[in-house]
């Protein structure tokens, strides 16, 4: 390989720092949205609980009683519910999206692995629950602000949920 | 040469070995396709065919398909600048949330700044990338209680015609290979996705005119950052920034961002609308343009 040459080399450190100013000044922009983007986002103009974003207690009724109606109609995981006893699983569900959106509620239902060991759920099966739940928030005009913070909360569930 | 044929078996082995660990989910048939992923969660088609916003790659696999099954689309895009249009077609299918595969054919024509070039009004280069993309670790829309990020990395093999001119102007070859890691994260609870990507290119104008040249020669390490606002389940807001490389003599090269509007009506169908700043391009001035893309798929 042949010596680099004393303008070659000053041109590759050029070329370096004009990637790294690159780098830099990239990394900066999304520093800076993301900054902008999170102090601009309704979390951050209205600080409420999650659960006064549902309805309340009222709210929160509502939803877990359509997105039940949902989770039945719905032809790709109606059929897991066939053994479930509807009356405790609304009840559980409600106790439980009141508690995790801050709620003045204690949830008295098993635990989600344990609760959903048996039916050897997809990682497809948590998709179309989720979105069944996120069509109920719709129905009762919960913001996407707030469906996207209770969903947060509810997301990671996956790990014990999803068991196939 | 040889080095390269390397890179292509080893790239090839490794997502074969991908492939066949997550074949142990074997999916009857008719369950392969499911279309189950979240509305957006693939990203639209990036300039190069992958998986992404309008300029940059992201860590997400396209389609709609779950862990247990593929999903796949096809993509046609057009961008208007001031003396070029850039336009590009393809399709790309993901495979078990876990591998992206994808296709697509970049036609830049010069048009009147053809002319101006001494190649004649209208000519157009053209390039193939091939990508492949995997999904290495994290889960950018499930694991919401992590930092950890999903991580992916791909390669796109490029293949520019009119090989003579590119060397004309200074290219050292027709065809290269970029390598990438990107990662993506969606965070939830502020409505809002996030992706940084590193990437290692020799490719002038993504390289359509070609690849390498006189002020450098070898893969420089290039950065694409991509900020997204979602709006609603169906319609986001964003912005992509990508770095290229500066290896041709005859004319800079700059950076380029674009912000864009993407609108989901369903898992079928995606329109996005970008407003793009290339930068200088070979010579002409400052290239901005209107960026339009449709992506239809399952």
């Amino acid at each position: 390989m042949a010596p680099t040459s004393p303008s070659r080399r000053v041109s590759k450190m050029f070329e370096r720092s004009h990637v790294a100013a690159g780098v830099f000044s990239g990394a900066l922009i999304v520093c800076i949205v993301f900054g902008g983007l999170v102090l601009l986002s309704p979390r951050a103009l209205a600080d409420s609980s999650i659960y006064d974003g549902l309805g309340g207690a009222d709210g929160v009724s509502k939803i877990v009683a359509t997105a039940t109606q949902n989770f039945l109609k719905d032809p790709r995981i109606g059929h897991t519910f066939s053994e479930t006893n509807m009356a405790r699983f609304e009840e559980h569900l409600g106790e439980q999206l009141c508690k995790l959106s801050g709620g003045p509620c204690d949830y008295t239902g098993l635990g989600m692995y344990d609760a959903h060991r048996g039916l050897h759920l997809k990682r497809r099966d948590f998709s179309a629950l989720v979105e069944d739940l996120q069509d109920a928030m719709d129905t009762h005009g919960v913001p996407f602000a707030v469906q996207n913070r209770l969903l947060a909360i509810l997301a990671p569930m996956h790990r014990e949920i999803v068991t196939d | 040469m040889v080095w390269r044929v390397r890179a292509a078996n080893i790239s090839l082995l490794g997502i074969l070995t991908v492939f066949s660990a997550t074949e142990g989910r074997t999916a009857e048939l008719g369950e392969l396709v499911d279309s189950a992923r979240l509305l957006a969660t693939g990203g639209v088609s990036q300039i190069e065919g992958a998986g992404g916003g309008g300029l940059s790659t992201w860590a997400l696999i396209t389609g709609y398909g779950s862990r247990d099954a593929v999903g796949g689309n096809v993509h046609a895009t057009i961008a208007d600048f001031d003396d070029f249009r850039l336009s590009s077609y393809g399709t790309a299918v993901g495979i078990f949330d876990r591998v992206e595969l994808s296709y697509a054919r970049q036609r830049f024509d010069t048009e009147q700044a053809g002319a101006a070039l001494g190649l004649g009004a209208g000519f157009t280069f053209e390039q193939d990338v091939f990508g492949a993309k995997a999904r290495l670790i994290g889960d950018a829309v499930y694991d919401q209680d992590r930092w950890l990020p999903q991580i992916s990395a791909g390669v796109q093999y490029k293949r520019a015609n009119h090989g003579n001119i590119i060397r004309a102007i200074g290219g050292a070859s027709d065809h290269g290979v970029d390598y990438y890691l990107a990662a993506s994260k969606l965070i939830l609870e502020h409505g809002v996705l996030l992706n940084a990507t590193v990437r290692a290119t020799r490719a002038n104008q993504f390289g359509l005119l070609g690849f390498g040249g006189p002020r450098n020669d070898d893969h420089t390490i290039q950065f694409e950052g991509s900020g997204v606002w979602l709006i609603d389940r169906h319609v986001a807001l964003g912005f992509d920034y990508r770095t290229k490389p500066d290896n041709l003599a005859f004319a800079e090269e700059d950076d380029a961002y674009d912000v864009f509007i993407a609108l989901f009506p369903s898992k079928h169908f995606s329109l996005t609308a970008a407003y793009v700043d290339l930068g200088d391009v070979a010579l002409q001035g400052e290239q901005n343009g209107a960026y339009f893309s449709i992506q239809t798929g399952f």
